[in-house]
């Protein structure tokens, strides 16, 4: 394990993250995010498909193919900066400091071991400790994530569970090295509807009882709901709006957040016609120079297109990235680079 | 009167990528390895079918003064064999034999094998049960010792070598194509042509064959090498193509007692072999990557 | 038009008043194989027993979980897996008896869930589309794909000649709907049709279906998950549980007022969408049960919190709810007489 926190350091910040794919099409996946996020917040990184809410997880653990792709600007971890890391300790940082639950755990799991082995595994090789206490952990984590007849559970394939069990065991093997922060990558997403608040209700809990940072990814405005403290939203590779989750729903200021909260039909009413965002989310083949959204934006206006829009703070940590709210606001924030 | 007000292509990046053959020919003619065997292949075939117009030697000349010439030797630039014969000329007059005997099985398996894959896979039941246990039978046999077995049976020649290695190839394609068109069977959109109205024909010509004719064909293109190999020795065991006829596998076998006398002209044929069966292979699996087969 | 074609005039038989389809006791069951002889060592329970009807014009809703048959229905009334019990009248006509399988195809189309796989990857959209009139011999099938291709909000000029890894999902999803609308059904089965599709590129979809409904006179079968997008598109609701019908009745009354405790859970289960009340218990603990097996008497007595003796040992009939005999549950609470507690003793003769 590395180093205590420092007090007073957030434990993830991201200062104008850049990432961009080469190969037959260039991608520009992340463009320009920016973000702090401090120990024991649970933050819901929503977004549709292609916005960057994965490609900024897998940043946070190195995951993307180096030969493919370009960061560019700061990604740091507990005040260290992770793109410094490698071999003995990239591999600590990895499931020790930081872990993952992926949305599709049958595949994250591996089919030959049993769960038990599996999380004993992942203890002994970051605590340095014995296969029997590694066990106990085990049998510690399966409990925790609420799984009945842990000890019997400990000796099943992943292929013996359901899907929801196999989901807490994941669950399980990620928080069993008691990470300071965990990044959920749709963790509900593929499963069934009763079983998905179950999940989220956990994850809740447990994110209150070991006091780690969670990032949770997501398209589902009520499952960020469900679990966030703040909300950010992410549109083509940048954070649109960012807040409270009482203010980013209660009060959404950005017209791509007002789009999918109505497009989130709670409360719509049947027969009438939707107010759908028309179009579909750019390609991202080159850098945005202007709002990315402006194309879809049914308030978009000729200083949309004209530069990218500035990020306006709107007080209690609510941030929107909209001309719209220059004129709202007495002092506009100086427009970043 | 359009019932979609909200039209979708507003806003739309539009995407306009080439068709997909041009785009594996973009992609295999970036693959340098591939290219060079596929150069290499060429003019093997080329220099076989064109054999006569070279201005050889005749390959079938003897001459009991001038056996086993070396490298280099004044008017045979690759030396003579056992009986004095061009090693050139027969080399390259061998090509068409070996690689006669070495593609056409697998073209003619390939056809057999893709029909035998695509109704079993298509039918699924009793039928599937049927044709892949059948091929089965064939396929729990190593490939060499089959071949061996038929071509014995029915006697030297080439034709019945055609035969056995086109026997001995069915099986493994017969596979490929069954697994690949169950894999596009349970497809929705099979099931939206069923929807429609299609008919079993119909559906395995328009929506089946396109998509899976790829992979087996690149499958099928990884088995010539090995058929070429199996021709070779085949002719090598005397079971197959009869002498005195040039051919890479049998000049092996007659060449062998010469391997003291004159190990780099005695080493000829099977480096011949060995080259061909080795771009055959890469060339496989460039296509295999230019394709984007999946396996 | 293409309303001209007399083949697709076909009469409306029944009159307004004959349901569009009626789905009678369906049973489908899947044979698990295994061993050397594949020899049959389990069931599923895919479809066990459903019957429904669907009126004609209105959207009729299928909610459950996965497993729960929703799925296989729908393909039971597109005919693309055989029955192995119960009937289908299409119209007043008998599937089998008054109507061949082909002619009940040209009545009831299907969009998939995965507007990927449902397109073959080597045709253009256009002749995806043109695929169904060809083979059922109309006149100029390829002005027919482009007339439907605009129809859904594509235009034929741009988009015609495209191959569908060139579109986005949400543009893949309006080929798939035109190329069900090109076969000219009156009833439409949307199975999880706009449930892969992002948010707003969703709302687009369903603006598009509400528009076509019109435009053609059709009716939906609409399968989802998401309970908010049936309540916005579906005139009626049917909550499936393992291969049974638990719930049925008008979306909106289903949505106030849930009968049976399954369709209370799905209800329960729902993200808040309110962050200051918050979601504070889960409905229900657990998966829901394979249908391999499935549980004895009510299928729900394993998860059901209400669960008494009585509901292990007989299995509930759908009865009515409060008089209102277009919506029913079956769930012994709600049959007077069952022996739960919570039922009214005897009923009121």
């Amino acid at each position: 394990m590395t180093d205590a926190p420092k007090p007073g350091t957030p434990l993830v910040e991201f200062d104008n993250l850049k990432v961009r794919f080469r190969g037959e099409r260039t991608v520009h996946a992340i463009n320009g995010v920016s973000l702090s996020m401090q120990p024991g917040e649970m933050l819901g990184l929503l977004g549709e498909s292609g916005s960057g809410k994965s490609v900024t997880l897998k940043t946070l653990l190195r995951l993307l193919p180096p030969k493919r792709t370009d960061i560019e600007g700061g990604v740091r971890v507990n005040g260290t900066d992770i793109k410094t890391l490698s071999g003995r300790r990239l591999a600590a940082y990895r499931g020790g400091e930081v872990s993952m639950v992926f949305q599709e755990p049958a595949l994250a799991l591996d089919p030959v071991y049993t769960v038990g082995d599996q999380i004993a595994e992942t203890v002994m090789r970051h605590k340095g400790v014995s296969r029997r206490a590694a066990m106990d952990v085990a049998l510690d984590m399966l409990t925790r994530v609420r799984i009945p007849s842990p000890e019997r559970r400990l000796k099943n394939y992943p292929h013996e569970m359901s899907g929801g069990m196999r989901q807490r065991a994941m669950i399980a093997l990620a928080l069993a090295c008691r990470p300071q922060l965990l990044l959920a990558d749709e963790p509900t997403t593929a499963l069934d509807a009763t079983v998905q608040i179950q999940i989220l209700l956990l994850l809740r809990e447990l994110q209150k009882e070991f006091g780690m940072g969670v990032i949770f990814v997501t398209h589902d405005i009520g499952v960020a709901v469900e679990v966030s403290d703040r909300i950010a939203v992410m549109y083509a590779g940048n954070i649109v709006e960012t807040g409270t989750t009482r203010d980013v729903i209660k009060d959404p200021r950005h017209p791509y957040t007002k789009g999918l909260l109505a497009a989130n039909l709670h409360g719509a009413v049947k027969g009438e016609r939707l107010d759908a965002i028309p179009g579909s989310p750019p390609a991202l083949e080159e850098p945005p120079s202007a709002c990315s959204f402006a194309p879809r934006c049914a308030f978009a206006r000729p200083a949309c297109l004209e530069a990218l829009p500035p990020e306006i703070d709107l007080g209690g940590g609510h941030k929107v990235r909209c001309v719209l709210e220059q004129d709202q606001v007495k002092t506009p924030q100086p427009v970043e680079a | 009167m359009s019932a979609a007000s909200d039209t979708a292509e507003l806003a739309e990046p539009v995407v306009k990528t080439r068709g997909y053959w041009s785009g594996v020919v973009r992609r295999f003619s970036r693959d340098p390895v591939a290219l060079t065997c596929a150069v290499i292949v060429l003019a093997l075939i080329l220099a076989a079918i064109f054999a006569p117009y070279l201005g050889l030697n005749d390959p079938y000349h003897a001459s009991m003064i001038k056996r086993l010439k070396p490298i280099g030797y004044p008017g045979f630039p690759l030396g003579t064999d056992e009986q004095g014969r061009d090693m050139l000329s027969r080399l390259i007059y061998g090509g068409r034999l070996t690689l006669f005997v070495g593609l056409m099985p697998v073209v003619f398996a390939f056809f057999i094998g893709s029909a035998l894959g695509l109704v079993a896979g298509y039918a699924g039941g009793w039928i599937n049960t049927l044709i892949m246990r059948t091929v089965d039978v064939f396929f729990a046999f190593p490939s060499v010792l089959l071949a061996i077995a038929i071509s014995s049976a029915l006697g030297a020649g080439i034709i019945n070598s055609l035969v056995s290695l086109t026997i001995v190839f069915i099986p493994p394609i017969a596979r490929v194509a069954e697994s690949a068109t169950a894999g596009v069977r349970s497809l929705d959109y099979i099931d939206a042509a069923r929807a429609s109205g299609g008919g079993a024909l119909t559906i395995i010509r328009v929506h089946i064959i396109g998509n899976v004719l790829g992979p087996i064909f690149v499958y099928a293109t990884s088995l010539t090498s090995v058929c070429m190999i199996l021709a070779a020795g085949l002719s090598f065991l005397g079971i197959g193509v009869r002498p005195p006829e040039p051919e890479w596998g049998l000049m092996l076998n007659t060449l062998r007692t010469a391997i003291y006398v004159n190990p780099w002209v005695a080493a000829l044929p099977g480096l011949m072999i060995f080259i061909t069966s080795l771009c055959l292979n890469l060339l496989s699996d460039g296509l295999r990557s230019a394709m984007n087969v999946k396996d | 038009m293409s309303k001209t074609d007399p083949r697709s005039a076909k009469a409306d038989r029944g009159g307004p008043n004959q349901p569009l389809i009626i789905a009678k006791d369906l049973k489908k069951h899947f044979p698990i194989r295994s061993g050397l002889f594949n020899r049959q060592s389990a069931t599923v329970r895919a479809v066990d027993g459903v019957s429904f009807d669907v009126k004609k014009g209105e959207t009729l809703g299928i909610v459950g979980e996965s497993g729960c048959g929703k799925s296989t229905t729908a393909r039971l009334l597109v005919g693309l897996i055989d029955l192995d019990e119960g009937h289908i009248v299409f119209d007043g006509d008998g599937l089998g008896e008054d109507i061949s399988l082909k002619e009940l195809r040209r009545g009831v189309q299907m969009v998939f869930q995965d507007s990927y796989a449902s397109l073959n990857p080597r045709l253009t959209i256009v002749d995806s589309v043109a695929f169904g009139p060809k083979i059922l011999g109309l006149g100029n099938p390829t002005g027919r794909a482009r007339d439907l291709l605009g129809r859904v909000g594509l235009d034929p000029n741009r988009f015609a000649d495209r191959y569908p890894h060139e579109l986005s999902g949400g543009q893949r999803q309006r080929v798939n709907i035109a190329r069900a609308l090109a076969m000219e059904p009156r009833l439409v089965i949307l199975d999880e049709a706009v449930s892969a599709l992002d948010k707003s590129v969703e709302a687009q979809v369903l603006n598009l279906l509400n528009d076509l409904r019109r435009e053609f006179g059709l009716t939906y079968v609409f399968i989802s998950h998401d309970l908010n997008v049936v309540r916005y598109i579906s005139d009626r609701v049917l909550v499936m549980y393992l291969g049974e019908v638990v719930e049925i009745g008008p979306a909106d009354v289903i949505y106030e007022n849930q009968a049976h405790p399954y369709t209370a859970s799905l209800f329960a289960a729902m993200p808040s969408m309110d962050p200051d009340n918050l979601t504070e218990e889960p409905p229900l603990a657990g998966d829901p049960p394979n249908p391999i097996d499935p549980p004895s008497g009510c299928r729900f007595h394993t998860r059901c919190k209400f669960a008494e003796g009585v509901c292990s040992a007989k299995t509930p009939k759908l009865s009515v709810i409060g008089g209102d005999d277009t919506h029913q549950a079956a769930c012994h609470m709600q049959e007077p007489g069952s022996g739960h507690s919570a039922a009214i003793k005897e009923a009121a003769e």
